[in-house]
């Protein structure tokens, strides 16, 4: 089998949702540390693998890849039949996970990501956190939080009964927003409370929050 | 003949024109179901039943019920994948891995700035809502460098997952329509060599003729 490589930080929420899927499927694979405060991401190497200078970038082989959620598709679709199933080989399930993957793409994410940066990353940079913008993101992240105690009164996973991308794409920024004040928002809802408690249990992820730290 | 699929949702909405655009791209019919934003048809009890955020489109064939118009154009594809373009979602792993990685870009990298432009140039006087400056500039400062990576993209390939026009592409259709033919940023497109020849192909295909052509029919009285 051809090398797997994963370019970037280990502490990028895009970087961890690609580590996820490998843990996930129990690859073995080569991290390669982008230094991104030296702008290594924007090296010319870099864009060679990325061409909007952006982590992670990955590397089966001769194949070459950017964008996170597309590595982790790649991954659960060529690894099907290693560790965890990520992605339903029935079609009419995966159409409804694959509607819950761009919910986390497309509603969840904006929030939770802009969030995070201001709770967790502008501290750590020695920034200020803007209260007025935390106050606006979790009104809005809410308000995605109670569609998803309503999918989840009907759905023991967000895209299904099974744990798949749908629900492993949002532990990055869920990991960051479980640590700030903005876990209100999650153990407020008894479904989504739950559901977060399941998945960020797995070992696979345990895994990759160890391999932040090491 | 299959029983059309229904598609909810005013095509001049940029997400509705996504789903049309594909649905003719694989030949697959369909009857288009008006919902009337202007009335808050789509925040209402029956409509949050289909699609719970509230918003256009959602789509329902005779066995399965979507939203998210991304979601709804890899069903689609897949489900019809023999009839129509049959190159639009890939023939093999390779191929599709390549159309995902350029269909996230479109809504991860693209998608933000050119809705926002769309939203403040093309909606927002129609709405008689005021323009933000600020977010104006911002967006378009965004959207320059990305179409800078597009620009050195498509003087390596001719569509962005490879040879051939696929969903990656498809997906760019309904903002930069807006973008060129109502706004003075189309420029940002056709002052580009290699986005400027993209975007005249794409944009020639007849399916998305027949999208533009909807879009300008006087919208059905709500029943």
């Amino acid at each position: 089998m051809a090398v797997l490589k994963v370019h970037g930080s280990p502490i990028s929420t895009a970087v961890m949702r690609v580590v996820a899927a490998l843990y996930e499927k129990g690859l073995e694979f080569e991290f390669v540390t982008i230094d991104m405060k030296a702008g290594q991401h924007k090296s010319e190497a870099f864009l060679a693998l990325n061409p909007f200078g952006q982590v992670p970038a990955f590397e089966d082989g001769d194949l070459k890849l950017f964008e996170s959620r597309a590595i982790t598709q790649y991954i659960a679709h060529e690894y099907a039949s290693n560790g965890t199933q990520l992605i339903c080989p029935d079609s009419k399930k995966m159409a409804i996970m694959s509607v819950w993957i761009e919910v986390e793409a497309h509603q969840y994410d904006p929030h939770a990501g802009k969030l995070g940066y201001e709770l967790f990353y502008k501290p750590m940079f020695g920034q200020t956190t803007d209260p007025a913008a935390v106050e606006d993101l979790e009104a809005k992240l809410g308000k995605v939080l109670d569609v998803y105690e309503a999918r989840l009164t009907q759905s023991k996973y967000l895209g299904g009964d099974c744990f798949g991308l749908a629900d492993l794409h949002h532990l990055p920024t869920l990991h960051y927003l479980l640590g700030s004040s903005a876990k209100k928002l999650f153990d407020s809802r008894p479904h989504v409370s739950a559901w977060v408690a399941d998945i960020t249990a797995r070992p696979a992820w345990a895994k990759v929050i160890a391999m932040q730290k090491s | 003949m299959a029983t059309p699929v229904k598609v909810y949702g005013p095509p001049m909405s940029t997400a509705v024109s996504r789903v049309l655009a594909c649905l003719l791209e694989k030949d697959v019919n369909f009857q288009l179901i008006p919902v009337d934003m202007s009335k808050g048809e789509h925040k209402k009890p029956d409509y949050l039943k289909i699609q719970p955020f509230g918003q256009v489109p959602s789509f329902q064939d005779e066995s399965i019920s979507l939203f998210e118009s991304r979601a709804i154009c890899r069903y689609v594809s897949e489900k019809y994948a023999n009839q129509g373009n049959k190159r639009l979602y890939g023939t093999n792993p390779l191929e599709k891995a390549s159309i995902e990685q350029w269909l996230e870009a479109e809504g991860q990298s693209f998608n933000p700035p050119s809705s926002a432009l769309v939203f403040q140039l093309a909606f927002a006087p129609r709405m008689k809502l005021k323009q933000d400056l600020g977010v104006i500039k911002q967006s378009e400062e965004k959207l320059a460098k990305v179409l800078d990576v597009y620009e050195q993209r498509l003087g390596e390939s001719r569509f962005l997952a490879g040879d051939e026009f696929t969903l990656a592409d498809l997906s760019h259709l309904p903002n930069t329509q807006y973008l060129v033919s109502v706004t003075e940023k189309g420029e940002m497109f056709t002052k580009r060599k290699n986005v400027g020849r993209w975007w005249s192909e794409i944009s020639g295909r007849d399916s998305w003729k027949k999208v533009v052509d909807l879009q300008k029919a006087p919208p059905p009285k709500s029943a």
